[in-house]
């Protein structure tokens, strides 16, 4: 599954390692009051995060509304609005008990029935990650007391803690919501209510979005930024003369094309980091459709790996803006194993590969359907036709826009095509669902698009998401890395990365796996 | 009566036209691979098939096509443009939102370039052969053949980043607060790039229209006989040559609404100027079906309207139509 604001993260393309502060946590005393400015892109369709998930929507909503969790730049679970957790030996019961004296933005106070609510009702209607998950895990969900949530669940889930930031489970408010109306089209939609640190104040479409402080925050003395604006600038260029000439303080990664971000680094006062994307760790990839020939020989499938020059990929096309995937699992996903089979760029022996299975490349044509994200897409298109042509297939590269994608997509109306998808920290929520034979599902564009079967992965994924012990689960994972690498059941290509770029004088700005989708209650401007 | 009875026809034929005009782009759109829900769904990360079916049921998109379209109609007509799939507002809601940006900014951009491709094709033609004229025509030349996202990203590196007269995006100075004639100033310094910027590639168009017209009107015999009565120059220009070669630039410039429109897209993404051709670009992207038939029916009747009044204008503008009529 593919995800959070694809179109807009993609618009600027991945990796090089920059001079990192990752995590930058600040040693001086942090500052009350100033406005931080920040950027939109693009414009959030609504700020109501249990409706929508794309980036810029989370970005703006991350300060409206919390979740349960949150999580570190290890991976590991923050308390957000929950303070602390227990989940029972035999892994079926996770207690949540939540934080003292929160307020939603209206007043009303905020309690167990909320999360209930969300979890039972909302979040089960509308969204649809969630909503898999409940189906197939919870058995129950209660209060037994205001502060208290308590999750019983069919059969075990390694992956259930993991399941409880922004985008997965948003807190939505019961009082607002649980009157019979359709939630999609509930007037609370425009006039978000959240239990975060900052209220919206104003929204002029297609211009900026204005929060303020929410004085009844349950920290007490935070948040320390007086206001928050995120402007609509929706051109590329625009956006770095906005940071260039300081009408902006935050660029998160996307917002500038790659060629640009080498030179805004480079200007005074101003800091970078690539941390903050690990909970998402975003991977790149071709699905080449195995129903039919060629891809449906494995043979065909490493000849391509070995075709392509993922380096220059990563170094030439998205201007060093990542890292070559060595398979299924970003390397800063749980359980990533980097005992794997390996495909190194070697032309000899892709057509050696070919010759051998007795393929002939002339015999076959090939339907290229890239990724319209922009010019550095079409680029590595282009690169990938170049390198099949010189196997001898005969390849065109067919061009549609993100509706037309989707659609092909889902019907399964490709040949070959580029995806990406969000790993969400756990395998079992981001990683299973493009490999499980069991998730070849006509209509929906992110799931087992391509067609690969093999019971023995089903078998092992299966058993890790079941696993109440991690060293089962890592045994497990890594075996199924090893099979899903030597089966080529998609082409990895490289892990994205994600430039955030801003000015020295804010501070605390990212420090958590979820990066600048998590609410800013900490972060102040030096004066 | 006359004009009446025209006004009548013009008018039904404008509504013909805006209702063709809905139709075929709903159609259009539907043929277009994708649909909203499955955008929506991509969004949300793991959209299966039930979750998609639950969105296009809710969306309606699960009704036959010509169902769609007599719900859709049934709508335009008592003024409910619908509800946006994706914003979660009715479509009316938005289009009133950013129709008046977009007015103002296309409004301006035609005065300047109406004006100023005017004037310029006048002295072009008054000064002929004189490097004033060269100037002029070469100028024009430059700006007709340039493309537009190039000189508005130029025009902000120059006058935004480096001179720093100008600003570089935004319809406003965000929150200053000004009100009042404050307000009107600081819009009014933020519209400079924008309308310059839209209304060069016309400015260049009228020039070179208005020169041509005026050069092959001052060739006419009754020029001649004016200036052999001893009428000046000027006024001959002024009185007789520049009505009578207005009229082709007139047609051009009530062509020139929709083409505004279209060039809007761009300038507004540049200048993050929040009028209604982004909103257009965006609902295209993700296949927000009702804003989208929503904007082009307002462009639609925008253009109409501007050639209904270009019509009524003919007829002041030169007399001799009126009559033959």
């Amino acid at each position: 599954m593919v995800v959070i604001d694809r179109r807009s993260m993609l618009t600027g393309a991945a990796g090089l390692i920059l001079a990192g502060t990752v995590g930058a946590v600040a040693q001086e005393t942090p500052v009350k009051g100033g406005v931080l400015n920040m950027i939109a892109q693009p414009e959030p369709p609504i700020l109501m995060v249990g409706l929508n998930t794309q980036g810029p929507t989370l970005y703006v909503g991350g300060q409206i509304y919390q979740s349960l969790l949150t999580y570190g730049t290890d991976l590991k679970p923050l308390p957000s609005l929950a303070k602390s957790w227990v989940v029972a030996e035999d892994g079926l019961t996770y207690t949540f008990t939540l934080q003292d004296n929160v307020k939603w933005h209206d007043g009303k106070p905020f309690s167990a029935d909320d999360v209930v609510f969300t979890a039972d009702k909302f979040l089960r209607e509308s969204h649809p990650r969630w909503r898999l998950i409940a189906t197939t895990y919870v058995e129950s969900i209660t209060s037994p007391a205001p502060n208290q949530v308590v999750f019983k669940l069919k059969k075990p889930f390694s992956a259930f803690l993991h399941a409880f930031e922004l985008s997965s489970f948003p807190i939505i408010p019961k009082h607002l919501y649980d009157n019979g109306t359709d939630y999609r089209t509930n007037p609370a939609n425009q006039t978000p209510i959240g239990t975060g640190p900052f209220k919206l104040k104003e929204w002029k479409r297609g211009s900026y979005i204005h929060l303020v402080r929410n004085e009844d925050y349950w920290k007490p003395g935070q948040p320390y930024l007086d206001e928050l604006y995120f402007r609509i600038i929706p051109d590329s260029a625009s956006r770095a003369v906005a940071f260039e000439k300081g009408t902006v303080d935050v660029l998160r990664g996307g917002d500038v094309e790659g060629f640009e971000v080498r030179r805004l680094v480079k200007l005074k006062d101003v800091e970078n980091t690539t941390s903050g994307w690990e909970n998402y760790a975003p991977l790149v990839f071709m699905e080449m459709n195995q129903r039919t020939m060629p891809f449906s020989d494995k043979n065909v499938r490493k000849a391509i790996m070995h075709a392509i020059d993922r380096e220059f990929i990563v170094k030439n096309i998205f201007f060093g803006l990542g890292k070559v995937a060595t398979g299924p699992f970003a390397s800063t996903t749980l359980y990533y194993s980097s005992d794997v089979p390996a495909y190194p760029f070697d032309m000899a022996k892709a057509k050696k590969l070919l010759a051998d299975a007795k393929v002939n490349p002339a015999d076959y044509s090939i339907r290229l359907m890239p990724l319209p994200y922009g010019a550095a897409w079409d680029r590595m298109a282009e690169y990938i036709k170049q390198q099949i042509a010189q196997l001898g297939f005969k390849i065109a590269i067919t061009g549609v826009d993100a509706g037309g994608w989707s659609q092909k997509m889902s019907d399964f109306d490709f040949d070959l095509s580029f995806n990406f998808t969000y790993q969400y920290g756990d395998p079992a929520l981001g990683v299973a669902r493009h490999y499980l034979s069991n998730n070849i599902i006509k209509g929906t564009p992110y799931g087992n698009n391509e067609h690969y079967i093999n019971p023995k992965v089903d078998e092992l994924f299966n058993l890790a998401a079941g696993a109440v012990s991690q060293d089962v689960a890592a045994k497990a994972y890594a075996e199924a890395q090893k099979i899903i690498v030597d089966d080529v059941a998609l082409g990895w290509l490289y892990e994205m990365q994600n430039v955030t770029i801003y000015r020295n004088k804010v501070k605390n700005l990212v420090k958590t796996g979820i990066g600048l989708n998590q609410y800013m209650d900490e972060v102040w401007i030096a004066k | 009566m006359k004009t009446l009875d025209f006004l009548f026809q013009r008018l039904l034929k404008a509504i013909l036209v805006v209702l063709g005009v809905v139709i075929l782009n709903f159609m259009l759109i539907h043929m277009a691979p994708g649909d909203p829900a499955s955008v929506l769904a991509g969004e949300a990360g793991a959209g299966d098939a039930k979750y998609i079916a639950q969105l296009r049921a809710q969306f309606g998109l699960d009704q036959p096509l010509y169902w769609q379209l007599w719900t859709y109609l049934q709508g335009v007509l008592t003024g409910d443009l619908g509800f946006s799939y994706r914003n979660q507002v009715p479509v009316m809601t938005l289009i009133l939102e950013r129709l008046p940006a977009t007015l103002l900014l296309t409004g301006c951009a035609f005065v300047f370039s109406l004006v100023l491709g005017i004037a310029l094709g006048v002295i072009a033609a008054y000064k002929r052969g004189s490097i004033a004229d060269s100037l002029v025509m070469t100028s024009a030349l430059v700006f007709y053949a340039t493309p537009l996202f190039w000189i508005a990203l130029m025009a902000v590196l120059v006058f935004s980043l480096h001179l720093d007269w100008l600003p570089p995006f935004d319809m406003e100075s965000i929150g200053t607060g000004y009100t009042g004639w404050a307000r009107a100033a600081d819009i009014a310094h933020h519209l400079v790039l924008p309308t310059v910027t839209l209304g060069l590639f016309f400015t260049a168009v009228y020039t070179r229209l208005t020169r041509a017209s005026m050069l092959e009107v001052m060739a006419l015999d009754f020029v001649k006989t004016a200036r052999a009565k001893g009428v000046p120059k000027a006024q001959v220009i002024r009185r007789h040559v520049l009505r009578n070669a207005i009229l082709p630039v007139f047609t051009f410039a009530s062509m020139q609404a929709g083409q505004l429109v279209g060039g809007a897209v761009l300038t507004e993404t540049v200048f993050a100027w929040p009028g209604i051709g982004r909103l257009m670009f965006d609902a295209l992207l993700q296949r927000d079906y009702p804003v989208l038939l929503g904007v082009f029916l307002v462009t639609a009747a925008v253009v109409v309207i501007v050639n209904l009044i270009a019509d009524l204008m003919y007829r002041f503008v030169d007399p001799r139509i009126e009559a033959a009529n």
